[in-house]
């Protein structure tokens, strides 16, 4: 799969130079000959060039990331194949419909993969960017916050997307599960909500968080318990009421709810929970309205 | 002298003969890239910067020295906008920095003390992303042959070495065709080679015509580099001047050194050197003098007409790191 995406974007990137006007080295002060002329800057062509050009970019970084393609699509998969493989021939509850564990695990695994490559891969990414200094030197420049925000949301929603096919096309190829069409939309929905959600709170964390070392550990403590009791690997009925009271806090649940809903039904309407959607929208105001009011570009250990 | 220098001479000297022009001449002079005036920042109880002054102007290449901790990384950054000053007015290219629009910071490159590579891109592509940032940035290949990064503008960002990563600092702060650029210790941890080879890319920015505001730990680069060099110590600026004049360089004594065989006679020295010579452990002769050409005239017509050799002569000024030292020990 990736090595068709580089393939792609290697053809691309061979089309633009051909694309290029053969006199552009005429535009060169220098006299060097391999100066090809750059047309007009994204910055020049609009906010959304703008945006489109940074999510460009952070997408071939976070691509390029061995961290972010083993933990966003590896992991999952592999997760999902042995899940299926252990307990597949068992049977739970789903919003009253007794399915296979089979169909159970393929929303679970996609609301971990959905919390890794929103959640995980960002405050890893952004404290990372932000402690190197590459943050501040990108806010040295004109480009604006939301910009740099949006293009990054951005790049996540695609890196989550591509993560999703990947699992619902193994899914349905060596597991023979399938969604309605309708209950497929559905599923878009919530993983484009969650994965913005997520982000936001990605936002926010990394920026509670002082220094590069601390961002793997932090991540871990706070996604690994909730995946257990979030019925991303076990369902929520095997539960105590106690925990599953807790698990509704947090914000994994509410994910996972609704991508399960999809997996038992087949219209739209009861293939999304839109208590659940509130419930994350709001999480990811909390996050916003906690990054405007602490989140810094500068690294934290700046020096005076 | 660069040309800003020597118009900025000529406004002196022509302002000084004419009294009555002075007002008007005050008023055509542009106003300077960088005028800063009481700056004080203050991290809660402590005080940073007590209150300094300064002024570059267009096309300058203005040095920013001091120790670590006297002030200046705090100074700098509150010039580019990312702190805001306690109290003090603070005017670069006309605008307040912390309340600057983002089309002022278009007009800015920034090379930061610390930066990392962006993860995952070749050279070029980080040149690129960059170039997107701006409405109208120069060209991209051009601006990697200007920096001499363009063998390297497939490799991976993070895999340079320290002095072409230096130099990719410097394309991504050149790539939005500034008008001032702040290099804030561009060449700390460089091997000599290195360190001359940036010192070229400077010369190339001074033949563009941009204004440079550089800090550094280095005397040589800013003997080298700079027309104006400032000196802060412990929040304050302790001296200002030009490499040759800073810190009344220029008036202080020169040392003459040489050595004699024992066997010479220093009495028989034109009493007007003897009285003025100091011998130190290792047997060197050192002569303070404020009229070299004199002295030496003396000094070598005394050695000829006895036929006796000055060995290891010398004649040497003092360093701009000596008067450094002087200047930062005080405080």
């Amino acid at each position: 799969m990736f090595f068709l995406i580089k393939r792609l974007m290697r053809l691309w990137r061979a089309r633009q130079l051909r694309a290029a006007p053969a006199d552009a080295g005429i535009a060169a002060g220098a006299g060097a000959a391999n100066v090809t002329a750059d047309g007009p800057s994204a910055a020049a062509r609009g906010p959304l060039a703008m945006v489109l050009h940074e999510a460009g970019y952070d997408l071939r970084i976070s691509l390029r990331s061995p961290r972010a393609r083993f933990m966003g699509v590896a992991f999952p998969i592999v997760l999902l194949v042995i899940f299926i493989g252990v307990f597949g021939n068992d049977h739970t509850l789903v919003d009253g419909t007794r399915v296979s564990l089979k169909v159970f695990y393929v929303p679970g695994i996609l609301a971990m993969s959905i919390v890794v490559n929103a959640y995980a891969s960002l405050v890893i990414s952004i404290s990372g960017l932000r402690e190197t200094g590459v943050l501040k030197r990108r806010r040295a420049t004109p480009v604006p916050a939301s910009v740099l925000i949006a293009g990054q949301a951005l790049a996540t929603v695609v890196n989550t997307a591509i993560t999703a096919t990947i699992l619902l096309v193994v899914s349905r190829l060596f597991y023979g599960v399938t969604f309605a069409a309708p209950a497929l939309a559905a599923t878009a929905c919530t993983t484009l909500v969650g994965t913005l959600a997520f982000a936001c709170i990605g936002y926010a964390v990394s920026g509670m968080i002082g220094s590069q070392e601390a961002a793997q550990p932090t991540v871990q403590m706070t996604m690994l318990p909730l995946w257990f009791i979030s019925g991303v690997f076990i369902p929520i009925t095997n539960l105590s009421p106690a925990l599953r009271d807790l698990a509704d806090v947090f914000p994994v649940q509410h994910l996972s709810n609704s991508l399960h809903l999809a997996s038992v039904h087949a219209t739209f309407g009861a293939s999304i929970s839109a208590t659940d959607m509130l419930v994350l929208a709001a999480w990811a105001l909390g996050a916003g309205a906690f990054c405007a009011w602490r989140f810094s570009w500068l690294p934290a250990g700046a020096s005076r | 002298m660069t040309r800003a220098a020597r118009a900025r001479t000529l406004t002196v000297m022509f302002s000084n003969s004419v009294d009555a022009a002075v007002a008007a001449t005050d008023a055509d002079r542009p106003e300077p890239v960088i005028r800063v005036h009481g700056l004080v920042k203050r991290y809660g109880e402590h005080e940073a910067v007590h209150g300094i002054d300064l002024v570059v102007q267009r096309g300058e290449i203005f040095a920013f020295l001091g120790p670590n901790g006297a002030g200046k990384t705090t100074t700098v950054e509150v010039l580019e906008g990312f702190r805001q000053a306690s109290a003090g007015s603070v005017s670069v290219l006309g605008h307040d920095p912390w309340q600057a629009p983002g089309a002022w910071r278009a007009r800015l490159g920034i090379v930061l003390q610390e930066s990392g590579a962006e993860p995952g891109l070749t050279t070029r592509e980080c040149v690129a992303l960059y170039a997107g940032y701006y409405p109208a940035p120069r060209n991209i290949d051009e601006t990697l042959a200007l920096v001499g990064l363009s063998e390297q503008a497939g490799e991976r960002a993070a895999k340079l070495s320290g002095g072409q990563r230096r130099r990719l600092d410097v394309a991504l702060a050149l790539i939005g065709d500034p008008e001032l650029i702040f290099l804030d210790e561009p060449t700390t941890g460089f091997d000599p080679s290195a360190r001359r080879a940036a010192w070229e890319v400077v010369d190339g920015l001074r033949r563009l015509g941009k204004t440079i505001f550089l800090t550094t730990h280095y005397m040589e680069e800013a003997e080298r580099l700079a027309d104006r060099i400032a000196v802060i110590a412990a929040g304050r600026i302790v001296a200002e001047g030009t490499p040759q004049t800073l810190g009344g360089r220029q008036l202080e004594a020169t040392q003459i050194s040489f050595m004699l065989d024992g066997a010479v006679d220093l009495q028989t020295l034109p009493p007007a050197l003897a009285e003025r010579l100091a011998r130190d452990d290792s047997g060197l002769l050192r002569l303070s003098s404020t009229a070299v050409t004199a002295d030496l005239h003396a000094l070598s017509g005394w050695a000829l007409e006895r036929g006796v050799e000055l060995g290891s002569l010398e004649v040497s000024r003092p360093t701009l790191e000596d008067v450094y030292l002087q200047l930062t020990s005080e405080e």
